[in-house]
């Protein structure tokens, strides 16, 4: 239902491709969508607020760089900020100085303390430790048989000197557990209490005793991801009531956003210190930053996916392919089999599409789609002839059912596979040759701001961007593939495909400076800014048998 | 790094090819307009919330609004009594903000932007606080209304609106032709299931209901043990595995089977939580219904939602919807700071009433979701 940072941001950015600068209205409009983005992930509004404030002073402040344009440098700045916030102040877990060190762990009901308690033991355990876990959650029915079993699934002794269920005091338990800890040779003690409520004065009180008799090394903050605002007023009710010196981030194996680790960290300047992310005892790990930025921003993999692609393609075939296409040739049916040829290196498609951003949101729908369907498409180009696969327009009826029966498909197969490739090679033909994705910003459903930005942007492009059909250019880009130009090289003479990020409303391939961004770009940030966004995530409501970045619009593109 | 766009685009032309249709996948339905920055005025959202009608709500201020199920007594009035007490405990600063924010002299476009903040800071979400400070904005207009009081009325009458004022909240925990009520609870880890399952049993047999526990949590560590104790403590006998990692279905049917064979009232099977991406413990579970009603039709399906519980619990509902039909939401976790406007798009979306909130750990902190009382929490 919602659409992603990189869809809306797509949207932002087609209106200011190709200026080269940020100027004040576009980083408000950025500043909105970001906004929307990280609501919807939960970040807190008090911390939206700080977040946008510090992001945009970034912004206005940072020299225009030559090598990113505006889309790209945005993103790159929220992405460090997110990662630099996030992973501020990583460090390692603090040892006493005479063991046991003690660990408690304090949280809301239901975050996971129990069950961290027992799969942190169990890290630590491998880690040539000697932990011993107690047991001061006294309050939940049958939380202290719990602790035990997943104790001894872990390999950690308990310690548990009451019953639970309500009977025994668990700040006597804790002060004991030291003692017993010490006395048994132990050198860590890992203390899981109750849950409660900030709110809970009582039961704060209970959890500054424990504190006060077991003078714990670590206090850990138990939060689960999937928390929304209330983040911030529980986080800072724990630190208030009775203070934490890290946090650990549970159920991270589901699809919540998480965007409570940005309020948390934001707010309390305590780091994140663990993630768990599955009901099993290893599924237990340090926090990546990283990760975290790009789940809360849900740009999703790129940079993998991209890395993947590199190492796969062979680069001076498809600047050959890519220089053809320039030029007006369209893609053969023989360009489509050596082409999935490097697209199956990548691995199994699910796996490649899963790369995409948003695409966790499809993974259901996903894991349908299978290799078979490259499979059977290659089969039937193969039992084509060389003749019918550089002129698929003379494959009629018979041919049809001889290819069907020749890999083994229904004619209907052949002829959908024909109709997808037509489609298929219009559309790139469009993104190669000069007709950009005109309409991008034109999308059903979106808002009549972003609407009428897009329209003044196209009208200015019309007036401005140099036609990147330019034959020019694909002269000079296939001179230069041939000649080995770098990659690079060879891309920014194609000028145009800086649309792809910068300015897919602009209708014309021609970017104003050639290729922003392509220049130093060497991270996610860039790639995604520029190439990504819009061409995986098409943000339209159509429906069709290719994605919409390559369903052009022949009408507009006419008219020009 | 460059050649990136050029494979980018041969790999999705091949696969566009070669898949056909499957980037449809991505297209993703929008709320576009929503979305417009704001400050761009628009049109009152189409959608019109289910089951809840136009402004005539406007008489619901004051008015006690509980929908109390026909099937259950009315709750106690010391019940209600707490529940309020409970609530106004979380009552931060938001409702003093809103009303400062209306009594300013204008309302100008940066007062509606943080009245839609401060229904993001309850969870309410981004999409529909946008819809519902816009749809108030247009009402006040037309309205003409000034004062803050018929301000914050009309948000008010907004969120029960959304809510479903008239939504018809009752518990289906009767027998009906010799076979017992089946209710089967639901949700993700830790949300107060077996809690929930417990103090719902309580309640029932509070209202001379004879009520049996499943413990279909044949997972987590002690949990049928957990059940267990909130049956003697309440009353209840409970039917659990006779082995570990016993098959969840077959804990529930034998559960139902015992309470048909003995004539209970009501049948409360306890699930295990599962967080609803995992394909596979959705699959057990909807297998879990599924045995179960070949024994007897299942009543209620309740969904556990904690209200700490941020704009994920969308897409919970949405799911375990799906997977097992759920009949209405337990709100659980009212008595801390969160709000649990996520509620109110899920029962936007997905027409699920809430129909229980817990208030507490004790045996007696559950009551009926009163929508009144739930929006003054929001509202301050
Ligand atoms: N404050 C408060 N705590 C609650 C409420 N409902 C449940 N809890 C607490 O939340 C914690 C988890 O409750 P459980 O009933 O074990 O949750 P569950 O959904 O059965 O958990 P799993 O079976 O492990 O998925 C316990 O500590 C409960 O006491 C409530 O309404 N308010
Ligand atoms: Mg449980």
């Amino acid at each position: 239902m919602f659409e992603t940072l990189s869809d809306r941001l797509t949207q932002v950015f087609s209106a200011l491709r190709g200026r080269g600068r940020l100027s004040a209205a576009d980083i408000d409009a950025t500043m909105r969508e970001i906004r929307i983005a990280l609501l919807e992930a939960d970040v807190a509004l008090p911390v939206v607020r700080q977040f946008i404030a510090r992001v945009k002073e970034r912004a206005s402040g940072e020299e225009v760089s030559a090598a990113l344009n505006p889309a790209q440098q945005v993103i790159k700045i929220v992405n460090e900020e997110l990662i630099g916030i996030l992973g501020g102040e990583t460090r390692r877990l603090r040892y006493a100085k005479v063991p046991p060190t003690v660990i408690m762990l304090a949280g809301l009901q239901g975050s996971g303390k129990t069950t961290i308690a027992a799969k942190l033991a169990l890290w630590l355990r491998e880690q040539g430790n000697t932990p011993m876990l107690v047991a001061a959650d006294l309050q939940r029915p049958n939380a202290v048989q719990q602790l035990e079993i997943l104790g001894e699934r872990a390999g950690v002794p308990v310690f548990a000197p009451s019953p639970g269920n309500g009977v025994g005091d668990p700040v006597a338990a804790a002060r004991d557990s030291v003692e017993e800890a010490r006395r048994r040779q132990h050198n860590m003690v890992i203390i899981d209490t109750a849950g409660r409520l900030g709110v809970d004065e009582e039961m704060m009180a209970q959890a500054r005793a424990i504190r006060d008799a077991t003078q714990p090394d670590e206090i850990l903050f138990v939060v689960d991801a999937m928390i929304g605002q209330d983040a911030v007023t529980t986080a800072q009710a724990f630190l208030d009531g009775v203070g934490y010196d890290g946090v650990v981030l549970t159920k991270l194996d589901g699809d919540a956003r998480g965007g409570a680790a940005l309020s948390i960290v934001q707010l309390t300047g305590q780091p994140i210190m663990f993630a768990s992310s599955g009901e099993k005892l290893e599924d237990f790990d340090l926090f990546h930053p990283d990760r975290m930025a790009s789940r809360i921003l849900d740009l999703g993999d790129m940079l993998t996916l991209i890395e993947q692609a590199e190492k796969a393609f062979d680069a001076e075939q498809t600047a050959t392919l890519a220089g053809r296409l320039v030029s007006g040739e369209g893609f053969t049916l023989e360009d489509f089999v050596e082409q999935l040829a490097m697209v199956r290196k990548l691995g199994p498609i699910g796996n490649l599409l899963g790369m995409l951003p948003g695409a966790a949101k499809n993974r259901e729908l996903l894991s349908q789609v299978s290799d078979r369907d490259l499979d059977r498409a290659e089969a039937i180009v193969r039992s084509m002839t060389p003749e019918e696969r550089r002129n698929p327009k003379i494959i009629n009826g018979s041919r049809r059912a001889r290819i069907a029966r020749g890999s083994g498909v229904s004619v209907g197969e052949v002829s959908q596979l024909v109709t997808n490739f037509f489609e298929g090679q219009k559309q790139m033909k469009a993104l190669f040759g000069g007709g950009g994705i005109p309409g991008m910003p034109m999308v059903p459903g979106m808002g009549g701001g972003a609407r009428r930005v897009a329209k003044s942007a196209r009208k200015k492009t019309k007036k401005k961007a140099p036609r990147s059909g330019d034959p020019r250019r694909a002269a000079d880009l296939a001179r230069e593939a041939k000649g080995g130009a770098s990659a690079q090289d060879r891309l920014r003479a194609m000028g145009g495909m800086s649309a792809l990020g910068g300015g897919l409303g602009g209708g014309g391939l021609g970017g104003d400076g050639g290729l922003p961004g392509l220049g130093g770009a060497d991270g996610l940030p860039e790639n995604l800014a520029d190439a990504l966004p819009g061409l995986a995530f098409p943000p339209s409501g159509q429906g069709g048998n290719v994605p919409a970045a390559f369903r052009g619009n022949p009408k507009r593109r006419k008219k020009k | 790094m460059a050649v990136a766009y050029i494979i980018l685009i041969v790999v999705l032309g091949v696969l566009a090819i070669a898949a056909g249709t499957f980037f449809l996948l991505f297209q993703r339905p929008r709320r576009g307009r929503t979305l417009a920055p704001p400050g761009q005025p628009q049109a009152p959202p189409a959608a019109s919330p289910p089951g809840g009608g136009e402004a005539e709500t406007a008489t619901a201020a004051g008015a006690p609004a509980a929908v109390i199920g026909v099937e259950r007594p009315p709750p106690s009035a010391g019940r209600m009594v707490r529940l309020r007490a409970r609530l106004a405990r979380s009552q931060t600063a938001v409702g003093s903000a809103l009303l400062s924010l209306l009594s300013r002299d204008r309302l100008d476009d940066e007062t509606w932007d943080e009245i839609e903040e401060v229904l993001i800071t309850a969870d309410v979400g981004v999409v529909p606080a946008r819809q519902m400070a816009d749809d108030l904005r247009t009402k006040v207009k037309v309205l003409g209304v000034r004062d803050t009081a018929g301000v914050r009325g009309l948000l008010r009458s907004e969120l029960l609106a959304q809510l479903g004022e008239d939504t018809d909240r009752s518990l289906h925990v009767a027998p009906h032709g010799g076979t017992p009520a089946v209710v089967l609870i639901v949700g993700v880890n830790g949300t107060g299931k077996t809690t929930t399952a417990g103090k719902l049993a309580r309640a029932l047999i509070g209202d001379e209901h004879s009520v049996l526990l499943g413990a279909a949590d044949t997972w987590r560590a002690a949990a049928a043990d957990q059940l267990q104790t909130w049956g003697d403590r309440v009353g209840a006998e409970t039917v659990r595995a006779s082995r570990e990692n016993a098959d969840p279905a077959s804990v529930a049917f034998d559960a139902v089977s015992e309470g048909i064979e003995r004539g209970v009232d009501t049948v409360l099977i306890d699930t295990a939580g599962r967080l609803h991406t995992k394909v596979g413990l959705m699959d057990e579970l909807g297998k879990v219904k599924r045995v179960v009603e070949r024994k007897a039709p299942v009543d209620e399906v309740l969904l556990v939602l904690d209200a700490t519980t941020g704009q994920n619990g969308l897409r919970q509902a949405r799911v375990f919807a799906e997977v097992v039909n759920v009949t209405g939401i337990v709100l659980t976790k009212l008595d801390g700071t969160a709000k649990g406007g996520i509620v109110i798009a899920v029962q936007r979306e997905l027409g699920v009433p809430v129909k229980l909130v817990g208030l507490g750990e004790g045996p007696d902190d559950l009551a009926p979701f009163d929508p009144g009382t739930f929006v003054d929490a929001i509202l301050g």
